[in-house]
């Protein structure tokens, strides 16, 4: 029995969990910034300094990619940009996307490989670009690229490059704040920790818990992140549908995709998680773990088939799909 | 220290008040813009259509009629836009109706198929077509939004005393369900 829900309920759900993740991640920080504070200095207020602290440096480090990362992206891809005269179906798909999403028009571009892929990259709605394949052009029809090109408006629309501009601070903010501590815990500060200790048993607690955090947290932090990235990319599945109305554009889209052998030339780890699908291959194909920046696309179809009502697709129907037996 | 209480409160129930009448405003802005945005996407088509009559006419001498009907229902949408929303509304259904029996007759010439001028025009209404309704769908959008603003508490308290009124929905027309008829039986190209 196949169970069916609507874009609305899908988005509700994914911005619920997103949001919830973020939570989870700024728990973290701040308890390991207690941690590390009062651990070592022994008050409340040297904890929140040092929570305060990594948070602005994380952030100082993120500003550059916050405004300046999309040329950065576009131009590590190759990408060239088009117009109207240079790719006039493109431009018309992305403006009735626009339209629908009630977004500007954002930049449109195009990387010259023949592997089917697309991104969105951009801090806001007025500051947009949307990539595409020359590959994604030549195998989808208008429907599923209009479906591709909904999702990708949808990330600009629903502000995910800045989302997760956040939930890289958070992180990075964890992990500089674990590695300062150790470091200066097992380099350099050994003596000092005794010195400051004064027979003070809850400090002492608190200082093991801050060593034990500091192992684990910026580990678990980027889990967390991975997961955000997933729940985004469903939210932006979904959006699609809610500009296009239409599931089945999108599933085929992403059906089209999944058979496909190209492989992407000019996508990397740096890059990876803001295209459609994961353009390395061995991730896409281990993408049920929980290291992966987007969720696997049986996973993303079955969603869709929950909007039409369509009986799931197993695992051996996916194997055929993929040409794999 | 109770007059500094009252104060606090005036202060806060104002603040909350400007919040919801702001936000009530950028709502409703956003549905009278989304409503002109439809308006330009029509405008678009209208301006479309003479140069695709034009590319095809020459190919299709039996079908003067299915021309004719394109170009009158245009002429027609034209002039309902000054006679409010309904009349343009169906004026533009009874266009959006000629255009497919173009498109479905233009299936039974190859040659035609195949023309450059012919595909990049196909595309282009194609992509009006596209564009009108998802305008429409914004609209709805955005109207959704505002109605939901103005209905929900604590809004719906202050909303009616600031004249925020609902919205309508655009609602296709009922003769927009039917099928448009293509009649072919005179317009078969003789076997060669």
């Amino acid at each position: 029995m196949s169970q069916t829900s609507t874009f609305y309920s899908e988005e509700a759900a994914n911005r619920r969990d997103s949001i919830l993740l973020i939570l989870i991640v700024a728990v973290i920080l701040a308890a390991l910034g207690f941690a590390i504070g009062y651990g070592v200095g022994g008050t409340v207020d040297v904890a929140i300094a040092v929570t305060i602290g990594a948070v602005v440096l994380a952030f100082l480090l993120s500003a550059g990619s916050y405004f300046g990362g999309d040329q950065l992206v576009l131009s590590s891809s190759a990408a060239k940009e088009v117009d109207a005269n240079s790719a006039p179906q493109l431009i018309n798909i992305v403006q009735e996307m626009s339209i629908a999403a009630g977004v500007p028009m954002p930049k449109v571009y195009i990387i010259d490989d023949s592997a089917p892929n697309a991104f969105a990259t951009g801090r806001d709605p007025n500051h947009a670009s949307v990539a595409v394949t020359s590959g994604i052009l030549q195998k989808l029809d208008r429907e599923e690229l209009q479906g591709v090109l909904g999702h990708e408006l949808s990330h600009v629309r629903n502000y995910d490059i800045r989302f997760s501009l956040l939930v890289a601070v958070l992180v990075g903010s964890i992990a500089l704040l674990a590695d300062f501590f150790l470091r200066f815990t097992f380099w350099g500060g050994g003596r000092r920790s005794s010195n400051d200790r004064n027979g003070n048993g809850l400090q002492i607690i608190v200082f093991v818990i801050a060593i034990i955090l500091a192992i684990l947290a910026p580990i678990f932090a980027r889990l967390v992140q991975l997961a955000v990235s997933r729940q985004r990319e469903y939210l932006a599945d979904a959006s699609s549908v809610e500009l296009t109305r239409n599931p089945h554009g999108l599933e085929a889209a992403l059906a089209k995709i999944a058979s496909d052998q190209d492989v992407l030339e000019v996508a990397n780890r740096a890059t990876a998680h803001l295209y459609f699908t994961n353009p390395i291959k061995k991730f896409e194909e281990r993408s049920s773990s929980i290291f992966s920046t987007h969720p696997p696309i049986v996973d993303r179809i079955n969603r869709l088939r929950q909007l039409t009502g369509d009986p799931p697709m197993d695992a051996a129907e996916f194997n055929a799909l993929r040409g794999l037996d | 220290m109770e007059i500094w209480i009252v104060l606090i409160v005036i202060v806060v129930i104002a603040a909350v008040v400007v919040g919801i009448y702001n936000g009530l405003v950028g709502r409703r802005n956003r549905v009278d813009e989304a409503l002109s945005q439809i308006q330009v996407q029509l405008k678009r088509r209208h301006d479309l259509i003479p140069n695709l009559v034009d590319s095809v006419k020459g190919y299709m001498q039996f079908e003067q009629k299915v021309l004719t009907d394109v170009t009158n229902a245009r002429a027609a949408a034209v002039s309902a836009g000054a006679q409010g929303v309904p009349a343009q509304a169906q004026a533009e259904n009874v266009l959006t109706g000629a255009l497919r029996s173009l498109f479905a007759v233009v299936e039974n010439y190859p040659d035609l198929k195949a023309n450059q001028n012919v595909l990049s025009l196909q595309e282009q209404l194609t992509t009006t077509e596209n564009q009108i309704s998802f305008s429409r769908q914004h609209y709805n959008a955005t109207v959704l939004e505002y109605n939901n603003g103005i209905q929900t508490f604590p809004n719906n308290v202050f909303a009616g005393m600031f004249g925020f009124l609902k919205r309508d929905f655009f609602e296709a027309e009922p003769e927009a369900a039917d099928v448009p008829k293509v009649d072919l039986s005179l317009n078969t190209p003789a076997a060669s």
